[in-house]
This record gives structure tokens, C-alpha cells and sequence, in this order.
């Protein structure tokens, strides 16, 4: 039925999305209307001064607030006024940078130690309890020790990224080569192919497909850590960002980099994905 | 007393077993030789052990004892003299078929230019009749043509040997009849000398000159070589109008179902010589 009527998903994917905005709207406006509560304290009027008129209203924004910010940052990505009022095209591209860095840092460390983990079943044996132990840590987990040793945040930063992204990249990196079809091997040894010839043209094009699914599982997991990660060391960010909005109580500013959060990670994803497709091989 | 082309002798083979230190071997005193310019198939039911002689000849295993002598050389691993054709094809996906046969020719001749490892491959490839298929890939190949590109691979190195390992076994009978006549024309055209694995008895006369045949495993052995006495090159077509393929193929048949099984030696019966049987020629084997 959907083969006739291609339009009919993102048909839906619209109205979904009306009624989403439609309960939020409704959910966001009842509570502007003045309740019959208790008084405002006069006391804490006074604290507040012009917020308190508003009596208890949740500082919940409604959509057409946070339309209007996004359009405000869309407008004005890369303004900087100071340390703690910077434009979200700057804070996220700190935040790209970060991953980027602590992803490819750890991609050269994985990829050539995951060849020689999934060439050898020695070396397999002999690293397979500490990566049996360290995976399964909270990356977050090394930051105290990551801020400790290097003495910089921004770096420590990079630190729990790639060492978040390291594990997937190495276990699938190692799967991947241990499991080339033993035909293409004996092709290779028959054919007298030298082992440098037969790591890159017969190894690496055959466990590829598993070494980029290994690549976009850490891409997804170090964009994930990055919010926390700078949420806990500061300064700048996405993550600091959202933190500190939510310090000044900017809960539509918060919902804008959330939602900028997870625009980011899909377009990570589907370069990720785009390189997976180029290099994937049909039998 | 000359020496064959490549020689095997007392050729035996096991396969470890947990808390068994000496199982039964798949084969042992296996015997016998190719002179060259021949085309020896070996014919034998699953499990008596053809892939792993092949595989032993090949340099991709090991024997328990026993070695292969070829050209005077001991054979010790794998080498570019001997090519092989996989039951398999084993092509790699993510390369088209000219860039198939290109690796190994590269492999071959190092030293050569992107030009001439190009026209030598495509040369290669015209002869199997993949001329016009040579930038597919294998997933858009047909199971035939992929055999077709493993068989262009393997004569592309132009070894001293091929080494065929039931090529057809997964092909159907037209396609197996044309790709058996191709491979007929190149092996008249190159001389190669082809030692080939089968269970097809038909396949097996069409093809060889002698026929090896083995009995069942475990330890099997070889228990003669049937001479074909059909002159080369054999025409698919003609073939069964000759007056010694049915004797031939009776014998053949004749083994498979019966004597493979149930193989009694007889006295004058030696591994280290098995006989020379012509069925369906009398006289020749009187001369």
C-alpha cells in the first residue's frame, strides 16, 4: 500500500508532529492562566521581582517561545559575549571538535591494535581480559583521574571521548579480521601474496563493512558522552551550554540545544552511515 | 627409471581427535603420479579425502607423512606454480572480475605495469568468454561466470599445475557442459597439466586421461587408475558414439556404487603401484 503512496509517511510524520506541538501548546497555555492559589508571598516578590507576577507558573515555555529562540540562534549562531554567553554555533562546534578529536585519536589506536588483535589469536588471549574489564566502564568514570593527570579540562574532555569510542572501533575492528573468509586467505596464500599486500588488499576490504559498524556505534556513544563530559568539566560546549541555561533557568534555550543535540548526532550518523554503504560489499 | 612430472608418495593424512592420539587416517600410502601435459581427475565418494590431497598439493595443508615431489622440488606450502580453482570460486566480492584476475596476475609479475597486468588479465578473461563482463562484480555475475572468472584467475598466473577442486559441482548440466568445453580448448591450447577432483563420472571421462580412483574413507586408499582410452580432444557431443565410453563408464560406475566400498586388495595389489586398468581396450593393455 505505502508502494503507491509515497507521500503517506511523511504525511503522517507531519501530522504526528502537529499533535505534538498541539498538546504542548495546550499543556504550556492552561497553566498561564492565573490559578486561585495561595498569594504570593510578599517576601519572595520582592526576590523575584518582575517573575513573581506570574505567581507559581512553571517556567515551562511554550512552542511559539521556543520557535522564536530558535530563530533568534539561527539567525545569530556565532556571536560571543563573553566566557558564559556564547552563540550555539559555537558552542556546538566545540563540541564537534571534541569528538572529532577523542574519535580519531581512537580510531588510530583501535583499528591497527584491532588487526593485530584479530590477526593473532595469541595477542587476542592475552588482551582479551582487559578489555573484558575496561569496556564495560563509564567513560565519565575516567574523568576525575583523565582531570588528575592531564591537568586540562578541555583535553580531559578529549580523553573520555576517545576512550569511549575505543572499544567498539577494537572489538569490531578485531571480529571483523579474525572472521575473513578463509577462501580469500588460501587465494592469497596460493597466490604467494606478501602479508603487508594481503593486510590491505585482501583483510582490510573484507572485515570493512564490520569495522565501520564499529565506527558508527562510537561515533553515536562518543556523542552521547560529549554533553555529559562537558556538563562535568565546563568552560564551553554544547553540554556546558545546556547546563548553564539550565543555572539561568532558560528552559527554551535548553529545549533549542536538545533539539540541535540530536540534529548533530543523525547528521554524525548518516556520514557514518554514507561511508558504511560506499565501502559495504554484496556477495 | 624417469621421474613423473610431480610425484606423491606415501602420501597419509590425519586429523587430530580429542583423547584419540592416532585416528584413523582419511588416507594413507597414497601413491601416484602425473607426467606433464596430463589431466588426472580423482574420482571418490565424499570423505575419502580428494579435497585434502588436493589441498595438500596445493601447499594449503599438510600431510601426516608421505610428501609431493614436483618438477624435482619438494612441495612445502603454498606457491604461484600451482594454481588453484576453488570448489567455491572464492572471488573477492568487493573486487569486479578484471580486477580479480588483476590481483593475482600482480601477484604474478610484480614488476609489470598497470597496462600490461590489464591486457594480460582481459586476455584471460576473453578466453573464458567474459569479455563483456569484466567491470561486474561477482554478486552480479552468475554462478557460472564466477567460475568462469576463478578458472581465468587460475590459468592467468600460467602455473606448472592447476589444481581444480570440483569446479562444477555447484553449476548446472548446460552450464557445466560449456564451461567443461571451454576448459577443454585452454588446457589443448597451454598444455597445462591439470590434476582435478570430481564425484561426476561422466565429467571425470570427458576430461582426464587418467582416472584415479579412490575407495571409501576412512583409510582410503587408491585402489587403481583407470586409463582413458579416448583419444584427446574429447568432443562432448561424440563422445558416447565411441565404442570403448561405455565399457569405460560402466567400470567407473561399476566402482562407485560397489567395489569403493568394499575394496578387497588382492594379492598382487601394491599402493606404491596401483594398476593400470583400460577397460574397454583389451588389447592396449596387452601391449
Amino acid at each position: 500500500m505505502t508502494r503507491n503512496k509515497p507521500w503517506l509517511a511523511p504525511l503522517l510524520s507531519v501530522l504526528f508532529f502537529a499533535l505534538f506541538v498541539g498538546v504542548w501548546y495546550l499543556a504550556t497555555s492552561t497553566t498561564a492562566a492565573p490559578t486561585a492559589g495561595p498569594a504570593v508571598d510578599p517576601e519572595y516578590a520582592a526576590l523575584l521581582g518582575a517573575e513573581a507576577a506570574t505567581g507559581g507558573q512553571s517556567a515551562m515555555p511554550g512552542p511559539g517561545e521556543v520557535a522564536a529562540k530558535i530563530w533568534e540562534h539561527v539567525l545569530d549562531p556565532f556571536y560571543d559575549r563573553g566566557t558564559n554567553d556564547k552563540g550555539l554555533g559555537i558552542q556546538i562546534g566545540y563540541s564537534i571538535a571534541r569528538v572529532l578529536g577523542g574519535y580519531l585519536l581512537a580510531a588510530l589506536v583501535a583499528i591497527p591494535l584491532g588487526f593485530l588483535i584479530g590477526m593473532s589469536p595469541l595477542v587476542y588471549k592475552a588482551l582479551d581480559p582487559f578489555i573484558q574489564i575496561l569496556k564495560p566502564i563509564s567513560p565519565l568514570a575516567w574523568m576525575p583521574l583523565a582531570l588528575y593527570t592531564i591537568k586540562d579540562s578541555g583535553i580531559s574532555a578529549i580523553f573520555v571521548i576517545f576512550i569511549c569510542s575505543l572499544w567498539p572501533m577494537l572489538v569490531n575492528t578485531a571480529f571483523g579480521v579474525a572472521s575473513v573468509r578463509r577462501e580469500w586467505l588460501n587465494v592469497a596464500r596460493t597466490l604467494e601474496v606478501k602479508p603487508i599486500r594481503r593486510a590491505f588488499l585482501v583483510i582490510l576490504p573484507a572485515a570493512a563493512p564490520t569495522i565501520l559498524t564499529g565506527m558508527r556505534i562510537s561515533i553515536g556513544i562518543a556523542w552521547l558522552v560529549i554533553v555529559a563530559a562537558e556538563m562535568l568539566v565546563g568552560g564551553t560546549g554544547i553540554g556546558y551550554f545546556v547546563w548553564n541555561e539550565w543555572n539561568n533557568l532558560s528552559i527554551t534555550n535548553i529545549i533549542t540545544a536538545i533539539l540541535l543535540i540530536g540534529l548533530v548526532g543523525m547528521l554524525l550518523d548518516h556520514l557514518l552511515a554514507w561511508v558504511a554503504r560506499a565501502i559495504s560489499w554484496r556477495e | 627409471m624417469t621421474q613423473p612430472f610431480l610425484k606423491i608418495e606415501g602420501l597419509k593424512r590425519q586429523f587430530p581427535q580429542a583423547g584419540n592420539p592416532d585416528p584413523d587416517p582419511v588416507f594413507e600410502d597414497v601413491h601416484f603420479g602425473i607426467e606433464r601435459g596430463q589431466f588426472v581427475c580423482v574420482l571418490g565418494h565424499s570423505g575419502c579425502g580428494k579435497t585434502t590431497i588436493l589441498n595438500i598439493l596445493a601447499g594449503l595443508d599438510e600431510a601426516t607423512a608421505g610428501h609431493v615431489i614436483m618438477d624435482g622440488r619438494e612441495v612445502r606450502g603454498p606457491s604461484l606454480d600451482r594454481g588453484v580453482v576453488f570448489q567455491s570460486h572464492a572471488l573477492m566480492p568487493w573486487l569486479s572480475a578484471l580486477k580479480n584476475v588483476e590481483f593475482a596476475v600482480r601477484s604474478r609479475h610484480p614488476e609489470w605495469s598497470r597496462e600490461q597486468v590489464r591486457a594480460h588479465a582481459v586476455k584471460y578473461l576473453e578466453m573464458v568468454h567474459l569479455g563483456h563482463a569484466i567491470d561486474k562484480k561477482p554478486a552480479e555475475l552468475s554462478g557460472g561466470m564466477k567460475q568462469r572468472v576463478g578458472i581465468a584467475r587460475a590459468f592467468s598466473i600460467e602455473p606448472k599445475m592447476l589444481l581444480l577442486d570440483e569446479p562444477f559441482g555447484a553449476l548446472d548440466a548446460l552450464t557445466r557442459g560449456s564451461i567443461q568445453s571451454e576448459l577443454i580448448g585452454i588446457v589443448e591450447a597451454t598444455k597445462q597439466t591439470v590434476f582435478m577432483i570430481t564425484h561426476d563420472v561422466d565429467e571425470a571421462i570427458l576430461l582426464a586421461d587418467r582416472i584415479v580412483l579412490m575407495t571409501n574413507g576412512p583409510r582410503a586408499k587408491i585402489a587403481e587408475i583407470v586409463v582413458n582410452p579416448m583419444p584427446r580432444p574429447r568432443d562432448r557431443e561424440t563422445l558416447h558414439q565411441q565404442p570403448e565410453f561405455y565399457p569405460l563408464r560402466n567400470h567407473l560406475v561399476d566402482f562407485l556404487v560397489k567395489r569403493s566400498r568394499a575394496f578387497a586388495p588382492g594379492a598382487d595389489w601394491d599402493p606404491k603401484n596401483p594398476p593400470l586398468v583400460y577397460p574397454g581396450a583389451p588389447a592396449r593393455a596387452a601391449a
